[in-house]
């Protein structure tokens, strides 16, 4: 009565083979079956892009290899900006906003977590901060930044490279989004750990900088990596306030030769940025995922 | 008997309606090893993390070395570089290794140098037989050795107290004699502690004192001989039976 029914067990030896159509996609054939799919869907691709009615007219507009070669390299005496010179701006801001960005975020993620009751001003401050910043579009915060902040014609402050107002929009933006992959890393540690840390006679402080985040840090990694992929991407928006970064180029030589070639030279550029790190973030989640698996 | 290290009077401690501690008193005597008994829920634990300031109480008053604990002026910082506490989940630090968890507590809570407080961590390690392993991370030890490092770790602040909370509730029974060894050999070398526990036969052993607490109150107290063998009341006796 162990299943709960009269019936005796059954006579029949049982079969252990899949049917017939789950068999095509066993052992051997399973590599057939794989090759076989990528050889259709990808040669389909490419057929659809030379044989589509318009297919020679877009080949030229996006994917001229002279045009591609001249935009990337610029031509300073028709005034053609360098998309290849141009991207060493996108990487650049990126670079110098990542480091801001990340002091910014744990400003923030500490003090919307401090419990004193003399912060309670600050931690409402920092709430409306994060909740404004991720909900304003970043094209919009570009253009009131880098707009808006030369207008206001405050000494100094007024008077900055369009580059400068740039990095500020993205710092501001991305802070609010890093700060919450911060403080969910910092809420996933233990409770324990706290307790531990504390009994010791840390101070908060202490506990914070050698207990709790270290080990947050760990967790927060791969979501963090994610948020700095999409940061060098939206780099290009310098373009909207005037900096000749990639894209800004690539519009430029749009304009100048009416072929967009130089745009799609931009993007594979950005591509070949973007995928290091896309390649390292997904490893990392690997062998986390991995070692999480062997320690159960 | 030593002078009164640790005065616990009447304290009161709830969660929002739950009454957890109804007016507990207590005394605790230097080179004392007094033993909590009681359910889960009888309110052990919430009196050791009282002491220890990790939980505010809501009345009565808990006085140590003569000072008390609940005068606004105290920093619980520094309190709790006295009391040492150690957990039933041991609550090892996971990124440290073996060595840097024991030298945590002195060198960043009492800021010694580290050059200073090594030869001491070494010697408590090696006291527990893991100074071999003292540069191996926590997850690479047993149970019974994780929780023979974190009372180590709590003993390296040199407390005046320790308080121990069901520390071998986590582990494998086959473990469980590692810990109570290391328990009974500091008891012998006069650290005073007050240990929450669930081993009756340890508690006989080691307490001069044993505390049996029932929904949040002080039923009995007395010498081991007088709760184990000859308990007056009626609560007392039926836990003791259910335990054995």
């Amino acid at each position: 009565m162990v299943n709960g029914t009269d019936a005796p067990p059954s006579e029949e030896t049982p079969s252990f083979l899949a049917p017939r159509r789950k068999q095509l996609l066993l052992g051997r054939r399973a590599v057939l079956a794989s090759t076989v799919s990528t050889v259709v869907i990808i040669g389909g691709l490419i057929l659809a892009f030379y044989l589509a009615p318009g297919g020679a007219l877009v080949r030229h507009f996006f994917f001229n290899p002279h045009l591609m070669w001249q935009s990337f390299v610029g031509d300073p005496s028709k005034s053609l900006s360098s998309i290849g010179l141009g991207l060493f701006i996108n990487i650049k801001i990126f670079l110098i906003a990542e480091v801001f960005i990340l002091i910014f975020a744990l400003a923030l993620a500490w003090t919307r977590m401090s419990k004193s009751p003399v912060l309670l001003p600050f931690r409402i401050l920092a709430t409306v901060y994060s909740d404004v910043f991720r909900g304003i579009p970043v094209l919009l915060v570009f253009l009131l930044v880098g707009f808006g902040v030369p207008g206001l014609k405050i000494h100094f402050i007024s008077y900055q490279s369009p580059a400068v107002y740039g990095c500020v929009a993205l710092i501001l933006t991305y802070s609010a989004y890093v700060s919450e992959v911060l403080r969910a890393g910092i809420y996933s540690v233990p409770n324990g750990q706290l307790l531990a840390a504390r009994s010791l006679g840390l101070t908060n402080a202490t506990t914070m900088r050698r207990v709790i985040l270290p080990q947050a840090v760990r967790t927060v990694i791969p979501p963090l990596l994610n948020d700095f992929i999409s940061l060098q991407k939206d780099t290009a928006l310098l373009s909207v306030i005037g900096v000749i970064e990639a894209v800004q180029a690539g519009t430029i030589y749009l304009n100048f030769n009416f072929n967009a070639s130089g745009l799609v030279v931009a993007s594979i550029l950005f591509l070949l940025m973007t995928i290091p790190l896309t390649r390292f973030t997904d490893s990392l989640i690997a062998r986390d995922r991995n070692r999480r698996l062997a320690s159960v | 008997m030593n002078e009164v290290i640790l005065e616990i009077d009447a304290v009161v401690k709830r969660f929002g309606d739950n009454e957890v501690l109804r007016g507990v008193s207590l005394n605790l005597h230097r080179h004392e090893v007094v033993c909590l008994i009681g359910a889960s829920g009888s309110g052990k634990s919430t009196l050791l993390r009282c002491i220890n300031l990790l939980e505010t109480i809501q009345g009565g008053d808990i006085t140590l070395f003569g000072q008390s604990l609940t005068d606004p002026r105290v920093d619980p910082d520094k309190v709790r570089r006295h009391t040492g506490m150690v957990f039933q989940s041991f609550n090892l630090f996971p990124h440290l290794t073996v060595l840097e968890n024991v030298l945590v507590g002195p060198v960043r809570a009492l800021k010694r140098k580290r050059a200073d407080v090594l030869d001491e961590a070494l010697t408590l390690l090696e006291r527990i037989g893991l100074r071999e392993r003292s540069d191996e991370y926590p997850d690479r030890l047993s149970g019974g050795q994780q929780q023979r490092v974190a009372i180590v770790r709590s003993l390296a602040m040199r407390p005046a107290l320790l308080l121990l909370d069901e520390v071998t509730s986590a582990l494998d029974p086959s473990l469980v004699g590692e810990v109570l060894d290391l328990l009974r050999d500091l008891a012998a070398t006069g650290t005073t502690m007050l240990i929450a526990t669930h081993e009756m036969n340890f508690a006989r052993d080691v307490a001069q004192q044993v505390v049996y607490l029932d929904g949040g109150v002080l039923v009995e107290k007395g010498t081991p001989e007088q709760i184990f063998s000859n308990p007056q009341h009626e609560s007392t006796r039926l836990f003791l039976e259910r335990v054995r």
